[in-house]
């Protein structure tokens, strides 16, 4: 693994997070529900992938000025490890349904607009400058899965036993946020109150039932710990970076 | 007015450039002509998005990632743009699909073939996209109102597309020699079905061309495809690369180049389902439609119960 | 009229000469209804229609097209109406709805012949 600083690590681990829900979200593309949902949560994707770009390329920036190296985006996207990705776990885990998609995107949006506001302040001018571009996007990408969650919770029978399906299965998958890896500049152990909080109006509207309190979380991501779905990931996503080592695309 | 009044004041308006609209009289072959062309040009654009689509989680870096899922996207948005010009002519779009999934209407044979390597992405966006878009140019001027508007809204953006794709091909061209073997192959293999997009020959053809009179259509295939090989052949010399065509040569006396004889086997027994990648596509478009059914039945029900909801508090 | 449409173009295979498939089509009940949408380009301007999409519900046509009809900034301000509910003029009542205003001339300022010394009107 990299030898990094904090800021770097914690800039890769944000650029990660964003690429990988890109690269699930993307498979949508040409598969989704109806037209007009699928150019929708295109949308999304373009705004996550945009959102990594802008973190890889600062990573990039530090990393070349702290120790002389020639890293892009397309270096750290393309040519790091399993073990090197820093994402939440909650982001590589399969799409599954439309309710399991929505889901996600929704735990994640609203954990992001959480975490944004607060890089907004920070004293690092990039990151701060990428937060305030990005949280528009992220707001609006909360309100577009805010409003499936409940579509799909008060829709019908079938829609609602797919969507407590999918809480029953990311549930788990949401502690990792507020757990802080060792290099991670902004704590966000102090967001998790107005995230449940968050979450429990969403899910009160949609008639869901909240989840028992204090469940067993999985959490590892942020350290390189991932599920066995990461490796499938990178394996397809860096394929021809790595088949052809050196080549301009 | 008789029917024969009417067919001949239709007629007028379309001899003088007046565009003709949804509430507008016309005959019932020209409705039916134009929503059989309008949404077999949506399917194209729906269908067409999984070549592309299939490369989209391994775009060789960042910046063309987000290139390619911005043009897979464009293309949902054109297929829409144009099922909601079919809606016009009294069809409902789920008719359409429906019609679609069950093999019934028709989408541009092209893409029926696979993409099998990245440089397809630039072959398809250079070639494909071009050979739609000089269709597609000549149909901003054609008579039906909406279509016409749609196409002038597809044109727009389709503009970027062919750019896209020429580059990414420049990139290959100027690159290793594995990536320009890469670019020489993919031209290889979609040169020929590009220049099928522009369907049968003329002289296949022995009546007299009501979609001409129509102004539905504006230029004969061969015509396109002619302004498509002239154009292509200059392109291709940017590149460095060939055209897999030993016939084809400068024709003095008719200022076009020659090229030679199109597979039409091959053509229309890729319309007729037999194409590489035929069962797939419509296996693929199934499937997503299938499984969004209770997606799209949730998204109603919740509507349905919210305005009921909203009543019961204003009574 | 002689009708007879035998040409085959990109976007245009007859179905008839390209048959397969079965005859079968069932529409889906869950058809999202359809939407108009109206887009202000820039403050200042009107709204102007921009095309139709399908949607459950208003919010949803809204947010559908901004998704659909805004992704080159082409809008600041969006309406969407069901189109059901649009009601339109009659074509056939063109000539009685609009001819009567051609030879309303003097409605036009350049009906008013004016001496050019005179400023600012």
């Amino acid at each position: 693994m990299m030898n990094e600083n904090k800021l770097v690590s914690s800039t890769l681990q944000l650029a990660d997070s964003a690429l990988i829900l890109g690269q699930r979200n993307a498979a949508w593309c040409a598969h989704g529900p109806i037209l007009e949902q699928d150019i929708a949560i295109t949308n999304i994707t373009l705004d996550l992938i945009g959102q990594a770009r802008n973190f890889y390329q600062y990573a990039a920036k530090l990393m070349n000025e702290a120790d002389n190296k020639n890293e892009t985006e397309d270096t750290l996207a393309y040519f790091r490890n399993e073990r090197d990705f820093k994402n939440y776990l909650i982001c590589e885990l399969p799409n599954g349904d439309w309710a399991q998609t929505i889901l996600r995107q929704f735990f994640l949006s609203t954990f992001q607009s959480l975490l944004f506001e607060k890089m907004m302040q920070s004293s690092d001018t990039q990151l701060a400058a990428i937060a305030t571009k990005s949280i528009k996007e992220i707001q609006y990408h909360l309100k577009w899965s805010s409003e499936w969650v409940i579509r799909l919770g008060d829709g019908t029978e079938e829609s609602r036993n797919r969507i407590l399906a999918a809480v029953d299965y990311l549930w788990m998958y949401t502690g990792e946020f507020f757990i802080p890896a060792a290099y991670e500049i902004f704590n966000a152990a102090d967001l998790q109150q107005d995230w449940l909080h968050h979450v429990a109006i969403v899910f009160e509207e949609a008639t869901i039932p909240f989840p028992a309190e204090n469940q067993f979380m999985q959490t590892g991501g942020k350290t390189g710990m991932h599920t066995e779905h990461l490796g499938f990931i990178i394996a397809e996503m860096q394929s021809l970076q790595r088949a052809y080592p050196g080549a301009e695309w | 007015m008789s029917l024969h009044d009417l067919e001949k004041s239709f007629q007028d308006k379309i001899d003088k450039e007046i565009k003709i609209e949804p509430k507008d009289w016309m005959p019932e072959a020209y409705r039916k002509t134009n929503l059989r062309q309008i949404s077999q040009h949506a399917h194209s654009e729906i269908v067409g998005m999984l070549p592309e689509g299939n490369w989209i989680t391994r775009a060789p870096s960042l910046k063309r990632k987000v290139i390619l899922i911005a043009k897979v996207q464009d293309e949902a948005g054109h297929g829409l743009y144009l099922y909601s010009a079919a809606e016009t002519l009294g069809s409902s779009r789920d008719q359409m699909i429906a019609d679609l999934h069950s093999g019934k209407a028709k989408y541009s044979s092209i893409f029926n073939y696979p993409t099998l390597t990245w440089a397809d992405m630039g072959a398809v966006g250079w070639l494909v996209d071009g050979a739609a878009i000089l269709n597609q140019v000549m149909l901003c001027r054609t008579s039906y109102g909406p279509y016409a508007r749609a196409m002038v809204r597809i044109c727009k953006e389709e503009s970027f597309h062919q750019r896209q794709g020429f580059e990414s091909l420049m990139v290959l061209s100027k690159g290793t020699q594995a990536q320009r073997d890469m670019c020489q192959d993919a031209i290889n293999r979609w040169w020929w079905p590009s220049l099928m997009m522009f369907g049968p020959t003329d002289s296949e053809s022995t009546n007299s061309d009501q979609s001409i009179k129509w102004k539905i259509k504006r230029k004969t295939n061969d015509e396109l495809r002619q302004q498509f090989v002239d154009m292509i052949v200059e392109q291709v010399k940017i590149l460095g690369m060939t055209l897999p065509d030993p016939d084809l040569k400068w024709n003095e006396e008719r200022q076009h180049y020659d090229f030679g004889n199109i597979n039409w086997e091959e053509f229309w027994n890729v319309v007729k389902g037999n194409g590489p990648c035929n069962k797939q596509r419509l296996a693929a478009r199934n499937k997503a439609h299938d499984e969004g059914a209770w997606v799209r039945a949730a998204a109603l029900a919740y509507a349905e119960k919210r305005k009921n909801k909203l009543k019961n508090k204003a009574a | 009229m002689n009708i007879q449409i035998r040409k085959f173009y990109y976007g245009d295979i007859p179905e008839d000469t390209a048959q397969v498939g079965s005859n079968h089509s069932t529409t889906n009940e869950n058809a999202w209804p359809l939407w108009e949408v109206f887009i202000r380009s820039k403050q200042g301007l009107d709204h102007k229609h921009a095309g139709s999409l399908h949607a459950a519900d208003a919010a949803m046509a809204i947010e559908n097209a901004r998704d659909v009809y805004t992704r080159r900034q082409e809008g600041v301000s969006i309406w969407v109406i069901e189109s059901k509910h649009v009601h339109a003029s009659n074509p056939d009542d063109a000539e009685m709805f609009y001819e009567p205003a051609s030879d309303k001339i003097y409605r036009h300022p350049t009906f008013y012949d004016l001496p050019d010394e005179l400023k600012h009107m």
